[in-house]
């Protein structure tokens, strides 16, 4: 495995107890899980968002998280990617990394992705251009005045375009595309940072039918060589993707389990089913 | 795609090389005709010229953070300034003991009865120490601005009104005679620059000409900058901040390198305007320049670099010839234009021409 070279993460064997052979920068899931929440509270005002929070993801797993409004999805995603602060708690990516010791940019480079519930593309650049944008490489401001597009890079831009259905976009502005594409083109910006994590909040909103089955089967053949999270209302969509669900309620995990053990759990049915 | 088609197609580049032919060959040709020669252009037009010039390398300045890393600066005149002041520290010292009072020390200090060069004047009489100020000071206090700002993540209209406010704070002080720097007066009476004359012709021509080096080897880099791939991620950085950090780009790097070059370049501009214009004081960090900045800069239309060069022209010919002509009303007009331009046109005079060009096709 390869990860972003310039971060230099102290090996904090301690933290889980363990004595580790850390290799700095690279993440450690000989225990299994690659992201571990444990304990994790964050307040605005008062309002608890998360609430000791705690879960863990396995590698190359597919996993949706549910929950009614205000259950603390979105924070749950702000808390992992650095967008938001823990009040307390930890959050470890594999056995060494501690996420809350690192910035936005630095967590996006050792590997998780991140699409936001609104789908935030470049607007003012081409299709194709949003991909280069994204695709790893060095993002330093020195490497990118000097940098040239190799036939390699060009190539895998390419790739994804295919992949994502916008080969015949490739040239038109991001912002003209439909809401549909522009979901798809996030994703195939994430996909571009080869992220070991994908956090995707509500990647079918706003589509139709038909572009909600192929986001479906886009996401599956993920699963495996990347951990793909999947925030989500749609339950038939979820239903149709998950092998394990989180249902968050008031911050906290409140069941976990296949998509039938939950939806057969009498506080599920209760806060958010509605039933 | 070669290096230089990257930056322009073949009528941009005619266009640049017709440029550079009138400033650096057929301006200075024209001055060496006799001056009661019909076609020989007099020192008020190469002056008028020179600093437009000069205001135009501003408005590329401003357009690179502005246009293109949505950045409103509203104190770009204070870096403009510190540059014009650190090449008039060189240009007093030039003056040697030809002033009134017939001092080593300029007039302003004699008056005040000092009895020498306070010590950040130490090395002033340098050339070279002065062109390294005129590069470090605008920069080193960019840098440090920008790296509380942008750390503390101020953006938008809080930015500019913080820049605003920097701007007018220097200002105050540049004004009071302790400071060292003339006062209110400033830094005028200029006699030299490296030895020659700065009444004579042949020196004004040639500060006109390196003038107009520097403003194409600008527009040059600032094309490259925008081009590059650096210049894609500032406006992927001005459109979704928020998806360029999580894309893994430490934004605020960014930002702070095209902050600091843009304050670079406005204080090289300063530094060839003060010997052309022969007087550098602190009316220059008067809020109202640095809003005039961000008018040329509309009025050509933000993120195009030609279009702000243009409307540092548009703007300052006009002012030239509104300021003789309509003194009273200057402002008004400047104040109109700029309403205008935001209400009707707000892709500026660039935008213009786009719409005539879609009518045609």
């Amino acid at each position: 495995m390869t990860h972003a070279s310039d971060l230099s993460i102290t090996p904090s064997g301690d933290a889980t107890g363990m004595a580790h052979v850390a290799v700095p920068g690279a993440i450690d899931i000989s225990h299994g899980p690659i992201l571990y929440v444990e304990g994790v509270s964050v307040s605005f005002d008062g309002f608890k968002a998360l609430n000791d929070l705690s879960f863990t993801l396995d590698a190359g797993e597919l996993r949706c998280i549910i929950g009614p409004n205000g259950a603390g999805k979105t924070t749950m995603m702000d808390v992992i990617t650095g967008k938001t602060r823990a009040d307390s708690g930890r959050l470890f990516l594999g056995q060494t990394i501690d996420l809350t010791q690192l910035t936005e940019y630095e967590i996006a480079r050792i590997g998780i992705g991140r699409k936001f519930q609104k789908p935030t593309v470049f607007e003012n650049h081409t299709v194709a251009e949003n991909l280069e944008l994204a695709m790893k490489a060095d993002k330093g401001v020195w490497a990118t005045l000097f940098n040239r597009l190799s036939a390699a890079q060009r190539e895998q831009v390419q790739a994804m375009l295919a992949r994502i259905g916008l080969r015949e976009r490739a040239d038109i502005l991001a912002g003209l595309l439909s809401h549909g594409q522009k979901q798809w083109l996030e994703i195939g910006m994430l996909l571009m940072q080869d992220p070991q994590i994908l956090l995707l909040d509500e990647p079918v909103a706003g589509m139709t039918d038909e572009e909600t089955e192929r986001t479906a089967e886009l996401l599956q053949s993920l699963a495996g060589r990347h951990t793909v999270v999947v925030v989500e209302h749609d339950m038939g969509f979820v239903s149709s993707i998950a092998r394990t669900v989180t249902v968050l309620h008031e911050g906290r995990v409140l069941a976990e389990g296949s998509m039938d053990k939950v939806q057969n759990d009498e506080r599920v049915i209760e806060v958010y089913l509605g039933r | 795609m070669g290096p230089l088609t990257r930056l322009w197609g073949a009528r941009g580049w005619m266009l640049l090389g017709g440029f550079a032919a009138v400033t650096l060959v057929v301006i200075p040709l024209l001055r060496l005709l006799p001056p009661d020669h019909a076609l020989y252009l007099s020192d008020y037009y190469v002056l008028l010229i020179g600093k437009i010039m000069c205001y135009a390398l501003v408005a590329l300045a401003m357009d690179l953070v502005w246009g293109y890393a949505g950045i409103l600066s509203l104190g770009h005149g204070l870096f403009f300034a510190l540059g014009g002041y650190a090449m008039g520290m060189y240009l007093m010292r030039e003056i040697g003991t030809e002033g009134q009072y017939q001092s080593h020390l300029p007039d302003y200090m004699v008056f005040l009865d000092w009895k020498e060069f306070p010590w950040y004047w130490a090395g002033s009489e340098y050339f070279w120490l002065a062109v390294l100020k005129v590069v470090l000071v605008p920069g080193l206090l960019a840098y440090v601005f920008g790296w509380f700002a942008f750390r503390s993540r101020i953006k938008g209209v809080y930015f500019s009104i913080i820049t605003q406010a920097l701007t007018f704070a220097c200002m105050l002080l540049f004004f009071r005679n302790d400071t060292g720097f003339g006062g209110n007066n400033g830094f005028t009476d200029f006699k030299r620059i490296l030895g020659f004359s700065l009444a004579e012709p042949t020196t004004k021509t040639a500060l006109f000409m390196i003038t107009g080096l520097f403003l194409i080897g600008t527009l040059l880099l600032c094309r490259w900058l925008v081009t590059s791939k650096f210049g894609r991620v500032l406006a992927a950085i001005r459109d979704a901040e928020g998806r360029a950090m999580f894309s893994g780009y430490n934004t605020r790097d960014y930002k702070l390198f095209v902050w600091t070059l843009s304050a670079v370049l406005c204080g090289i501009a300063g530094a060839l305007y003060v010997p052309q214009v022969g007087i550098i004081n602190p009316s220059e960090m008067s809020p109202a320049n640095s809003i005039e900045i961000a008018v040329w800069v509309a009025v050509g239309g933000r993120g195009s670099l030609v279009g702000p060069l243009l409307g540092a022209g548009l703007v300052n010919g006009a002012k030239s010839w509104f300021t003789v002509a309509f003194p009273d009303i200057w402002l008004y007009f400047l104040g109109a234009l700029f309403i205008g331009v935001t209400l009707f046109l707000p892709k500026g005079v660039m935008g213009l021409r786009d719409s005539w060009r879609r009518s045609k096709s």
